[in-house]
């Protein structure tokens, strides 16, 4: 055990070192270190609010499916009204127009009866006057006996 | 080597240090320098400086390499005990632990390495290279069994001790808990009283301190290489039988003991920046 001026060269040597540590090694990776833990704690926020807006915009979408699903039903139902609606118009329709026909024809029907039996009368009454013609022959002038004609005519 | 020498030679070589002038006995001799602790301690130190600058200058804050992540480790570790013991602001204190950690370490760690290896190595260059008598070629390769080296570690802490307490309480508030510190007296009289007692209770306090730092770590250290030097004489054959189990063991002293003169270098400053 010798105490000698190594004591003094140990210490130099150990204070370059202690300087040179604080200068280029220390401050840099304690620097660094600590911007890695804010990387870190940035990157956690990060995910967290990325979760947070994940789960938002579920809801949202959610939201918005069920908003759609309704108007879909609304749309349905208002549909099918409108359906049921327009087929009681036509059956509606359909049976005015089915009574419009059935008048129409049945106004044509008495019309043509009524023209049938003018016609029928007509000839009845020109059979009548010619079988009377026949009968009475000579006796009946059809100029003087036109009014009596006329009567008969009518009658029938 | 031990072969051609008694046991006690063996032992007296690998514990002499390749000294500037040889040993004249005295504790004192400062005409004197161990050129290897010098040498070895300085090419740890470039070392240490090397790699941890290396790793500092490239060191980036995404996904760190593995270098960078073990460097990392040693600093966080460093970074952590400092906030839980040291309750100060310092610019100093966390360059100066991690220096202490990594350089007492990696000299501690010296001892891993075969006890005849390195010297065997000097006395070949020495031999060969400079015709010198290989009996006269020194070589200790463990820097902190030197207790030149030990108390130049310890001393400078005293230092920083010394200045901490001055930058925290100022050179009058030092000189003052100097003389009132650890027994506290309320008159003027028993102050006067106190106050040299004070003072030697505050200088033995001080002294203390790099004394058992710096003999703690060179005992263990100066103890461990002995021990290695004396399982090397043993039969080739035997040697790992005693051998393993001791580096195996040392691994944990080396690593300890680079830790408790850093940590305890930490308590200390820290004791200097709070008042008693």
């Amino acid at each position: 055990m010798e105490f000698n001026a190594s004591l003094i060269g140990q210490a130099i040597t150990f204070a370059i070192l202690v300087w040179f540590t604080m200068k280029f090694v220390w401050p840099p990776l304690t620097r660094m270190m600590d911007e890695r833990a804010a990387r870190i704690a940035d990157g956690l926020a990060a995910a967290d609010r990325a979760k947070q807006d994940l789960a938002n915009a579920e809801k949202a979408s959610a939201d918005r499916l069920r908003e759609a699903k309704q108007q879909a039903a609304e749309l349905i139902a208002q549909a099918e009204k409108r359906a049921a609606q327009i087929v009681d118009e036509a059956k509606d329709q359909a049976k005015v127009e089915g009574d419009r026909l059935v008048k129409g024809a049945q106004s044509e029907i008495e019309q043509q009866v009524q023209s049938a039996r003018e016609v029928l009368r007509q000839q009845v009454a020109d059979l009548a006057v010619a079988g009377a013609e026949k009968i009475l022959k000579q006796e009946i002038d059809a100029a003087r006996h036109a009014d009596l004609l006329a009567s008969i005519k009518a009658e029938l | 080597m031990a072969a051609e020498q008694s046991a006690t030679d063996y032992i007296v070589h690998h514990l002499t240090h390749a000294g500037l002038v040889p040993k004249t006995g005295a504790i004192f001799n400062f005409s004197n320098m161990h050129l290897d602790t010098f040498w070895v301690a300085l090419a740890l130190g470039f070392l240490f400086a090397g790699l941890f600058g290396y790793v500092a200058r490239k060191a980036t804050s995404g996904v760190p390499g593995r270098l960078q992540n073990f460097v990392e480790l040693i600093v966080e570790m460093v970074d952590t005990q400092i906030k839980d013991a040291f309750h100060g602001k310092s610019r100093v204190i966390g360059p100066l632990a991690l220096t202490i950690f990594v350089w007492v370490f990696l000299m501690n760690a010296m001892d891993f390495l075969p006890v005849d290896l390195l010297p065997a190595i000097a006395q070949a260059i020495g031999y060969y290279g400079f015709g010198h008598d290989p009996h006269h070629v020194y070589l200790r390769v463990v820097p902190t069994a030197d207790v030149n080296q030990t108390f130049a570690l310890s001393l400078s802490v005293l230092i920083i001790i010394i200045g901490f307490s001055i930058k925290a309480k100022g050179l009058l508030g030092w000189f003052k808990e100097l003389l009132t510190a650890p027994f506290h007296a309320e008159g003027l009289g028993m102050q006067i009283v106190l106050g040299p007692v004070n003072l030697a209770f505050q200088i033995i306090e001080l002294l203390a301190k790099p004394i058992s730092l710096s003999l703690r770590l060179f005992g263990n250290m100066y103890a461990g290489e002995l021990i290695f030097i004396l399982i090397a004489l043993l039969p080739w054959w035997i040697n790992w039988v005693l051998g393993t189990p001791w580096a195996i063991f040392h691994i944990l002293v080396v690593t300890l003991q680079a830790f408790v003169f850093m940590m305890l270098t930490i308590v200390y400053l820290s004791m200097a920046v709070e008042d008693h």
